[in-house]
């Protein structure tokens, strides 16, 4: 266990866990096995939430200084995120080594997170993505919040630093805002940034390369605890409700405003 | 343990959201074949309870800590000394902000599984068996919940929300407020209600709706001469939001504004359940999505797969002819 720092002075130390995902611009393929995706062809992105979360924490560095902290399990392509997260402003970038292929239950991915968030000890705020598309055993935030007993929160839009803590806002739905103040550690799941993420220009991705390096950390034994067991994945039969209009963009364009005209919205 | 379906009335404040109601009317399917009764969790504003007529107990938790704002370190200490009190068999969370923030912690601490995203529920034997929506709809998971207490948190619209509000006088019960109230690190503060100001597309007869297939803040401009053409406001899906190519209040769906217009054209947008909870009561839905196999056709009415920057420009020139 590390020692804190004890003189804050307001800086902040935020970790942000990001992770890999199938793209879902992708056409997604059952694997033969009848429970997972056909993972071979599919093109892993960075989960978009996850880039929220990381562009957040460079706010809050930015505001009040400190460190962020980028950590993510060893999935296809993560270096590349874990990279670029260094080249848009991440101070450290740490890979979980030794997770099995596959897809990774969000309970096993909050533990080792937890694992790693007990060892290093001196964090402030662990940001991360309100969900990700495949975690059908509860989001990440709330699962590591109640593994290290610590307060959570979800569908955040802003944690803005105040002295030493973090005025977190959270989407409570239709448009209605709710805010809360957390005093102490805080594990946040990140909705929006309060700006869209920032970009890395491939030349800075390169320099992050070759000039840093990733920490590695090695996954422990997990007792995983229960979780729903899968028995199928399958594509939702086609209601096919929608009748496709036909022809070139002329025809079409004709279509549509003929269905509007016919509802009287348009001359 | 009990055979007790739990309910989590996910409100803050205003109304009781609809999901509470289609998830009574589940719970009540459900402990009617386990052989149990159904309770809805209360927290905080305590008013509006008689709507719940339809669950056989009300479970309220009383605290100065819950009596304004929302906290959910506050909320998970109470709802926990609910089902630490009920047992329940099935605990029901709708996938909002609270069901998010809370059935993954709740779960954990019970030590029980989870299924997210739940579209459709059932029981085999002693257990549930849920089918959950994966990558945005693309694909459903069927997974059985084993165990004492097992969770779901239940995607909107996925049961009809009239057989949860028959009538009926259920007992109120007031479970003891957990110590754990009086030592918080995450202080609820206000809560705000949606910014009125800037344009309003709930009250809109027709929508023209803008989603990430648009690709650049750019070519949003042709949507906006669109938009202005029919003399309509223009909306958008999530992602066109939280890339800040337009404000806030132009967005529809679970996070935006629920819309209901006459006519909703859709470019671009794929339809992840959180925008189709937003707009899938449109009287009419065009879609206009390059991907033949994108959910929101599910829900529209009419559809191409044309490019919308080959369709837009001919849709302009039709109006103008």
């Amino acid at each position: 266990m590390k020692v804190r720092r004890i003189e804050k002075g307001g800086a902040l130390k935020i970790v942000v866990g990001m992770r890999q995902l199938a793209d879902l611009v992708e056409e997604l393929e059952v694997a033969d096995s009848g429970v997972d995706i056909d993972r071979d062809f599919v093109k892993f992105v960075s989960n978009e939430w996850d880039e929220a979360a990381l562009e957040e924490a460079l706010l809050i560095k930015e505001a009040v200084g400190g460190e962020v902290v980028v950590i993510a399990l060893d999935e296809p392509d993560v270096d590349q995120t874990l990279y670029s997260a260094i080249a848009k402003g991440a101070d450290r970038a740490v890979k979980i080594v030794g997770v099995e292929e596959g897809w990774t239950p969000t309970r096993l991915r909050a533990q080792l997170l937890s694992k790693w968030l007990k060892s290093e000890g001196d964090w402030d705020a662990f940001l991360t993505g309100v969900q990700a598309a495949d975690d059908l055993d509860g989001q990440l935030a709330g699962l590591i919040g109640a593994t290290l007993g610590v307060p959570h929160a979800a569908v955040v839009s802003k944690a803005e630093p105040e002295g030493s803590s973090l005025r977190i806002t959270q989407e409570l739905g239709g448009g209605t805002l709710s805010e809360s103040v957390a005093t102490g550690k805080v594990v946040l799941g990140i909705q929006a940034g309060r700006q869209a993420p920032r970009y890395a220009p491939i030349t800075r991705i390169r320099q992050a390369m070759s000039t840093s390096t990733i920490e590695t950390f090695d996954a422990q034994e997990i007792d995983l605890g229960p979780g729903p067991k899968v028995r199928k994945i399958y594509p939702p039969q086609s209601k096919g409700q929608a009748t496709m209009l036909d022809g070139d963009p002329v025809e079409v364009a004709e279509k549509i405003v003929e269905l509007i005209r016919a509802k009287g919205l348009v001359r | 343990m009990s055979k007790d379906v739990l309910v989590i009335n996910e409100r803050v404040q205003g109304e009781n959201p609809d999901l509470t109601f289609e998830l009574i009317g589940k719970a009540k399917e459900i402990a009617g074949i386990l052989g149990g009764s159904v309770g809805v969790v209360v927290i905080g504003d305590l008013s509006g309870t008689e709507a719940f007529g339809a669950a056989d107990r009300i479970y309220t938790v009383e605290h100065d800590a819950l009596t304004s704002g929302y906290s959910s370190q506050v909320w998970e200490e109470a709802v926990l000394a609910v089902v630490e009190s009920v047992q329940p068999k099935l605990i029901l969370f709708g996938t909002g902000t609270i069901g998010i923030d809370l059935a993954g912690s709740i779960a954990k601490r019970v030590g029980g599984p989870i299924a997210s995203y739940v579209i459709d529920l059932a029981v085999e034997g002693d257990d549930v068996v849920a089918t959950s929506q994966l990558y945005g709809g693309k694909l459903l998971a069927e997974s059985v919940l084993e165990g004492d207490t097992v969770v779901a948190s239940v995607i909107a619209g996925s049961f009809p929300s009239e057989a949860g509000k028959s009538g009926g006088s259920p007992e109120v019960v007031s479970v003891s407020a957990p110590s754990s109230l009086g030592s918080l690190s995450l202080i609820p503060g206000s809560v705000k209600e949606p910014d009125k100001t800037g344009v309003d597309i709930t009250t809109s007869d027709l929508l023209v709706s803008v989603g990430r297939g648009v690709g650049s803040q750019a070519n949003i401009e042709m949507l906006q001469e669109l938009a202005d053409a029919f003399k309509v406001p223009l909306s958008a899906s999530r992602p066109v939001i939280d890339q800040g190519w337009l404000p806030k209040p132009h967005q529809v769906g679970k996070s935006g504004k629920k819309v209901k217009p006459k006519v909703y054209l859709a470019f671009g947008i794929s339809g992840a359940p959180e925008h189709l909870e937003g707009m899938r009561s449109s009287e009419m839905i065009i879609a206009c999505n390059t991907d033949p196999k994108a959910p929101i056709f599910e829900v529209a009415h009419y559809g191409t797969t044309l490019d919308l920057f080959d369709l837009v420009p001919e849709i302009l020139e039709k109006l103008e002819a």
